[in-house]
């Protein structure tokens, strides 16, 4: 059913928005999976409340999902929106803010009642004209009823029919885009075929009526196709950020011949990389859901003493309640992953909105010189490598790392080229595999990288103390002794330093001497990247440099600070990462860029801000 | 039975051992130092499979004075931390240090969550009724109105009976014993050790510096324990004091006292102990009595089979997917599910 009218368009962004219970996750899924499969760029996120189930029409319970796809890779998951579905008054008031200027508008027309519309707390009973959308491409098909028509003869009951909506709303989008419907109707199939059959053919029905009302009314007059984009040759998967960063310890564990182990306790948004790792039996993964978030650090700590590869999972009000224990690994030298999802804070804060909250707690949240290796993911997909590099990090130098990553790119998802195990490095944990044949075994004699040997109880003549009180530089027995303690201070530093050795070179995207330097780091990436390549487009002089390991910082930063006239760090708090940078390198003058509303940046106000330093 | 032959001194490390003379705690060492040669043989365990951990308090220095693994932790965490070791490898014999504050102030939570898991555990709870490292503040065991550094004038909470606790919690094992009773404490570990699941030995030690002859009342010497404490073994009769003429009987659901010959008592009314029961309200009164009313109990109170043991179920979960898994690899997980390929 091609198009042979459509438009050739290079990216478009589209939110689905309703109820909780609508479906939006699904159908926002369904689309952004098709838009892959036949090899567009894509980038997805999902925007939905913390309440499960929030009263229905209320703005409060209004759940989103906003996908964006390309005919080049896609680095964000786009600002504002081309085309807007909204499943009833409500998602409509709650995403109004979105709408690019020239947006086309899908709204239910059986949902615009007055109880409808009051619920939604609308101050008339004209949401249109009250939400100021009369210059805007306004359609308001009677979604419901057209469902509940196509649907009649399937012998299904009205609430089972009336579910199938938001598959109606789909086959709208799948013709609007010139989409193909086998792959959503594949999965349909596969989802209820055994179940109930009936269902499946309801929700492939509704596709197809939806295809068939968007083909055959003339309220959409244009049609576009977004062409393939040019991606690097290789097989494909879509994957989110928590996902990405459970496969990437299976990949450390498996890279090390050690068996992985999660403490964790559920906290949002990090809570999918422990229900992502309790699937992981197969590969020999054993999980605890500890009783609380200092147990699940506890646990963990527990199982890299006994010679596991451990990680535990949290996200800000639970790395605060681990930096005890934090204290702990760094003490007993111990490798240990654990990841902050972070989320607004502080305290309770946005739990599912996202904020680069946590990295001064991450640098300096613990009591004493307690150095620890930070890394920052900075998409979905690269959470993969920067989960493994944090396990090859702290086994190989025998220390915690902690990871940060946001609920931005940990729920967003984007297409990942999947990499082969075999182009990955291997993992060599300084494992002491047998007692010295002469002389006492000491524990905390170090290697190379200063990393003290690891050994795991079980095994013969390794018999040894450790703990969370001063060390023996050696021995590893209780030392009160002054100048062994300053050494030891030095030491644990000293290692953490030393990581920067093995850290890949920074480099700038743009010219090394653009008039502004944007820095960024963490999960801010894309939209920075977008904003920076927009500007470049326009021929202004700017330039990019973005921060994955944050401690120590890799060798070389300095040189390439220099030689702008003005620099800019961008974050989404309020200048935790310039402060370190002033820190680290007192000589340049860094400018603020922050934000500190539960959201990302935009494309549109970082081009506003990086105009406004030029 | 294996035979390692070890010895206590294959035991004892060359840290020098730093608690106050006449702490209780040293009778401890001793005791776990003459049972674990027994463990070892009785379970096939070789010296290097022995992990000691602990948490914070002067009874978690145990694990420095213990020539096996050990981990020193932090305040409450033991149970976490070797919950950890012993999901990480179920063929290390863990065994768990800790105090009066350790597990049932700050640690209470890792504590009953480690009973109800019933992961094969072995608990000494060193129970002093105080904290004696930070220099005698009242503890959640410390006698109602005792007066500490931070109770001047009398405590008003009540303490815990960690019996009660640990029995509440479905815990499988619960035994007591007293720091001078070097041979019951012995006895008590080994079945301890023997018992598969979480096993928590109540050791009452006398602090001499911040809460002296706490537990004197009833343990103070010989003759004194023989009276007022009632040693309780599985498949005996309840009886003590001289010459074993007291004795415990149940009547009018509740635990009595009696003389064994007087008031038409003979030894047919007297209980008979069954630890392996399931059913946990003989074992909860026993557990719960206190002196003048009753004897305290000391012994084996709890030891009941359950099969079903946390770090094994973990594994045997583990081994049951990995049986029929068609992801081997993590190349094979990357590539399961929806793909696709760009040519």
């Amino acid at each position: 059913m091609e198009n042979l009218n459509a438009k050739e368009l290079h990216d478009v962004v589209i939110r689905f928005s309703g109820d909780s219970g609508d479906g939006m996750q699904l159908t926002g899924t369904l689309f952004s999976n098709t838009s892959a499969l036949i090899g567009n760029g894509i980038s997805t996120f999902p925007d939905y409340p913390a309440e499960i189930r929030a009263p229905q029409g209320t703005v409060a319970g209004v759940s989103g999902f906003q996908v964006h796809i390309g005919s080049t890779k896609v680095v964000n998951p786009g600002d504002y929106c081309d085309v807007l579905v909204a499943m009833n008054p409500a998602a409509l008031k709650a995403n109004r803010k979105w709408l690019k200027p020239d947006a086309t508008v899908i709204i239910d027309g059986d949902t615009l009642t007055e109880d409808n519309v009051k619920k939604a707390g609308y101050a008339t009973l004209d949401p249109i004209a009250e939400l100021g959308l009369e210059g805007y491409n306004v359609v308001i098909p009677d979604i419901t009823t057209m469902t509940k028509a196509a649907l009649a003869g399937t012998g299904l009951d009205n609430k089972s029919i009336v579910k199938c909506k938001n598959m109606f709303a789909l086959g709208i989008c799948f013709y609007i885009y010139n989409r193909p419907e086998d792959y959503a109707k594949r999965y349909l199939d596969a989802k209820f075929a055994k179940k109930n059959p009936a269902v499946a053919e309801a929700n492939k029905l509704a596709i197809d009526a939806g295809y068939n009302y968007a083909a055959n009314t003339h309220q959409f007059a244009n049609t576009y196709k977004i062409a393939p984009a040019e991606l690097e040759k290789g097989v494909y998967r879509s994957v989110n950020g928590n996902v990405a960063t459970a496969w990437g310890f299976c990949a450390a564990a498996e890279k090390a011949g050690l068996p992985l182990f999660c403490g964790s306790y559920p906290i949002t948004p990090a809570t999918v990389i422990l229900e992502e790792l309790a699937k992981r039996k197969d590969l020999g993964v054993k999980t605890v859901q500890a009783e609380d978030e200092i147990a699940g650090i506890c646990t963990s700590i527990g199982a890299a003493y006994a010679g596991n590869f451990a990680v535990t999972t949290t996200s800000g009000p639970g790395l605060s309640l681990k930096s005890e224990a934090m204290g702990l690994a760094v003490m007993a030298e111990l490798p240990l992953v654990i990841v902050d999802v972070q989320r607004g804070g502080p305290s309770t804060g946005l739990p599912t909105k996202t904020e680069q909250s946590d990295l001064m707690q991450a640098l300096y949240g613990r009591n004493g010189e307690c150095p620890a290796v930070v890394i920052a993911a900075s998409s979905p997909s690269d959470c993969f490598h920067y989960a493994f590099m944090a396990g090859k990090i702290a086994m190989e130098h025998m220390t915690p790392v902690i990871l940060l990553t946001d609920g931005f790119i940990a729920n967003g998802s984007e297409p990942w080229r999947i990499p082969s195990m075999a182009d990955y490095p291997a993992i060599c944990p300084p494992i002491v595999a047998e007692a010295p044949a002469e002389g006492e075994f000491m524990p905390y004699a170090r290697n190379e990288n200063l990393a003290r040997g690891w050994a795991f109880p079980g095994k013969k003549g390794l018999e040894h103390r450790i703990g969370g009180l001063e060390k023996d530089r050696l021995k590893g027995s209780i030392s009160y002794d002054p100048a062994n303690h300053q050494e030891m201070t030095a030491t644990r530093a000293a290692k953490v330093a030393k990581v920067a050795e093995e850290l890949p070179a920074p480099t700038i995207e743009g010219a090394a001497d653009a008039d502004l330097l944007v820095i960024g780091w963490g999960g801010t990436r894309g939209n920075l990247h977008a904003a920076v390549k927009r500007l470049q487009a326009e021929g202004k002089s700017v330039a990019h440099l973005h921060f994955n390991y944050i401690n120590p910082l890799p060798h070389g930063v300095a040189e390439l600070l220099g030689g702008h006239k003005r620099i800019v760090v961008c974050e989404l708090n309020e200048g935790q990462f310039a402060a370190y940078l002033r820190q680290n390198f007192r000589e340049f003058e860094f400018e603020q860029f922050n934000k500190c509303e539960g959201l990302p940046f935009t494309v549109v106000e970082l081009e506003e801000k990086f105009n406004s330093l030029l | 039975m294996a035979e390692y032959k070890y010895t206590p001194a294959d035991f004892k490390s060359d840290q020098i051992v730093k608690w106050c003379p006449g702490c209780g705690d040293h009778a401890i060492l001793n005791a776990v130092q003459r049972a674990m040669p027994e463990v070892a043989d009785a379970l096939d365990v070789p010296h290097n499979r022995f992990t000691f951990v602990s948490g914070i308090g002067c009874s978690s220095r145990f694990i420095y004075y213990m020539k096996t693994f050990g981990f020193h932790t932090i305040h409450g965490r033991a149970n976490a931390v070797a919950t950890g070791i012993k999901v990480a490898n179920p063929d290390l014999s863990v065994w768990v240090c800790t105090g009066d504050g350790d597990s049932l102030a700050i640690g209470g939570n890792h504590f009953i969550h480690a009973i109800r898991r019933n992961i094969d555990l072995n608990v000494i709870l060193f129970n002093n009724e105080i904290y004696g490292l930070t220099k005698g503040q009242y503890s959640p065991t410390t006698k109602l109105g005792r007066i500490t550094k931070t109770s001047p004038y009398g405590t008003v909470e009540k303490p815990f009976n960690p019996g009660e606790l640990v029995i509440g919690a479905k815990g499988t094992f619960f035994a007591r014993t007293i720091d001078m009773e070097v041979m019951l404490t012995k006895d008590c570990l080994v079945a301890a050790a023997k018992h598969k699941g979480m096993a928590v030995v109540e050791a009452l030690v006398n602090c001499v510096i911040f809460n002296d002859k706490t537990h004197a009342a009833f343990a103070g010497d010989k003759a004194t324990r023989a009276e007022r404490t009632i040693t309780l073994r599985h498949g005996e009769k309840m009886l003590f004091g001289e010459d074993n003429r007291k004795g415990l009987v149940f009547e009018n659901m509740r635990l009595k006292v009696v003389t064994v010959g007087e008031e038409g008592y003979t030894i047919d009314d007297v209980l008979t102990h069954d630890a392996h029961t399931p059913d946990t309200t003989l074992h909860s009164m026993l557990a719960a009595m206190k002196y003048p009313d009753y004897p305290v109990a000391v012994g084996v109170i709890r030891d009941v089979e359950d099969d079903h043991i946390y770090d094994e179920k973990v594994a045997e979960q583990v081994e049951k997917v990995q049986a029929t898994a068609k992801i081997r690899c993590v190349d094979d997980l990357l590539r399961s599910g929806e793909t696709w390929e760009i040519r």
